[in-house]
């Protein structure tokens, strides 16, 4: 009984701040603005409009997730033949480590300072006699939104990845290479498969990372919510519409649910990667 | 060893051209935010953008809210790393000695805000901020309780890291057998053991702080990043260089914690 006063402060904080509000928001749910059941909110999941940031918000995550995940392996991969502890390798896994979790409103600013309207690049460009379709792109929801996540994909891809690629034994290789295999032998055979697990799982703990962004997009975008975070952020500051108070719990709960999902094949691979990394 | 040494030419060609090219991508808009920030009205190059930032007397003056989300920010790296440390160091600690068995839920609720987005962490949240400003006020300081919540994951992972590499049960008892209180071992022996662990949680939570954006903005709340985002609708370029100006404040701190990792680095090297 003693032993268990020793974590009762840990486990009184996350109940109050991380498993209520996880508790509000499921049953928040599946009540209606005066505390009845009701499965009215779900159904409100059916909007047009909620349906569509949900199928956008997916879109855009699967691509970015693809995208960082196909550069993000390159770049681990090509940065864990370098000397480990050496310069190159420190200034690249830091500068990841920021770029990854930093995002946001900096990011946004990057991007319209670059190729915004009076970006250096838009106005060079345009030097050169090529228009970039008036940098509105920029602002849109899948082609501006598409580059910028691109940006914090990779370098996340990069933090998550370069463990495994660093398991990869330089032995291996040199028994590939040395009993007459090519190197695309190596990758087909050898490397591609005992990498696999941990790439898939990567990508998808990138697709959650896209899924769940927000500050970025709102920093960008200024019109509209095209994708659910930004939908769920709105149920802050716009008018409640009688009877609608709980639908943005709902939407969240359809968050959850996804990233739920995700997460669980990503925990199941993760397992699987271990084993054969034998990490 | 012929072979070695053409695989090895081979791989130093691909890492000089794909970090080249990559690199290129992520210089881009780094480049694009140093230059929009030095235009001259007239065309040309100017530092006054960045002598206005470091102006602390002009931004009291004319940039209050940059002045206070600084402020705010300040405290929340503090109080969010405090409350951090003295939480998990003494539970995983505890847990390791005592109650072996809880070592998986404790894992599980430390990971947990992996899976929930910060933005759905915000709708639940809400009527428990409506008690925090019931009992303690409205200031922005009280984020942190948020905050503390989206830096457990990474927190746990570093300080599980850390207390892996040393023998805790031995430790404490031979402490306990010396006459030393609870208070003792974790101050005087388990915590000095782990300062690279801490030093590392500590610095990936400042790095988060300093980044946060979503809480912030939908309580409405101060802090940096929404001081950054309200200013930019007045001074975008001053917007900007305050954005970059932490952003190499981050890049900085964790820079330098590469080498505090140094000591760990090493022995594991030599474990292969």
């Amino acid at each position: 009984m003693g032993a268990l006063l020793g974590v009762l402060p840990f486990f009184a904080y996350t109940t109050i701040f991380l498993a209520i509000p996880t508790i509000i928001v499921v049953v928040g749910a599946f009540l209606d603005g005066r505390g009845h059941p009701t499965l009215g909110n779900l159904r409100a999941l059916a909007q047009p409009q909620v349906v569509s940031a949900f199928v956008r918000s997916t879109v855009l995550s699967a691509v970015t997730a693809t995208l960082g995940a196909v550069f993000g392996a390159l770049l681990a991969y090509a940065v864990s033949t370098a000397r480990e502890g050496g310069l190159l390798r420190r200034l690249v896994t830091s500068l990841c480590g920021v770029l990854a979790q930093f995002g946001g409103v900096t990011l946004a600013f990057a991007f319209v300072a670059t190729v915004g309207f009076q970006g250096f690049v838009t106005l060079w460009l345009e030097h050169l006699g090529i228009d970039l379709a008036g940098s509105i792109w920029l602002f849109e929801p899948y082609k501006g939104l598409i580059l910028v996540y691109t940006y914090f994909q990779i370098p996340l891809m990069l933090i998550v990845f370069l463990p495994a690629v660093e398991g990869l034994k330089p032995q291996w290789g040199e028994a590939a290479e040395s009993l007459g295999g090519s190197t695309w032998d190596y990758w087909r055979h050898v490397a591609g498969p005992i990498l696999a697990p941990s790439f898939i799982g990567a990508m998808l703990l990138l697709f959650t990372n896209a899924f769940s962004a927000y500050a970025t997009a709102a920093a960008l975008i200024s019109q509209g919510s095209p994708i659910i975070t930004l939908l769920i952020g709105g149920t802050f500051s716009s008018e409640v519409i009688l009877g609608q108070e709980n639908v943005g719990k709902a939407m969240a709960l359809g968050m959850v649910a996804i990233v739920a999902l995700v997460m669980t094949i990503y925990a199941l691979l993760e397992r699987r990667a271990t084993k054969w990394l034998g990490r | 060893m012929k072979l070695r040494a053409a695989r090895r030419r081979r791989q130093s060609t691909f890492r000089r051209v794909v970090v080249t090219l990559i690199g290129l991508f992520f210089a881009l808009p780094i480049v694009g935010m140093i230059e929009f920030t030095t235009r001259a009205p007239g065309g040309g190059r100017t530092l006054d953008t960045w002598a206005t930032l470091f102006n602390l007397g002009v931004i009291d003056r004319d940039y209050p809210e940059l002045k206070t989300g600084i402020q705010a920010s300040a405290g929340l790296v503090v109080l969010t790393v405090a409350i951090m440390l003295f939480m998990l160091v003494p539970t995983m600690t505890w847990v390791r000695l005592r109650l072996p068995g809880m070592r998986r839920l404790v894992e599980f609720v430390c990971l947990l805000p992996l899976t929930i987005p910060a933005i759905v962490l915000v709708v639940g949240l809400a009527p428990v901020y409506a008690w925090v400003a019931y009992f303690l006020g409205e200031s922005s300081l009280w984020l942190t309780f948020a905050y503390v919540v989206l830096v457990l994951p990474y927190a746990y992972r570093a300080l599980d890291a850390g207390l892996s590499t040393i023998d805790v049960r031995t430790l404490a008892e031979a402490a306990r057998s010396l006459g030393a209180g609870w208070p003792t071992v974790m101050w005087r022996v388990i915590l000095p053991n782990l300062r690279t662990a801490v030093l590392s949680a500590a610095f990936l939570s400042v790095a988060l702080v300093l980044g946060e954006f979503t809480i912030a903005n939908l309580f409405s709340r101060d802090n940096l990043q929404v001081a950054i985002n309200q200013l930019s609708k007045r001074d975008a370029s001053l917007a900007i260089a305050a954005a970059l100006a932490a952003l190499i404040l981050a890049f900085t701190v964790l820079f330098a914690m590469s080498f505090v990792g140094t000591g760990r680095g090493s022995s594991r090297r030599e474990e292969a």
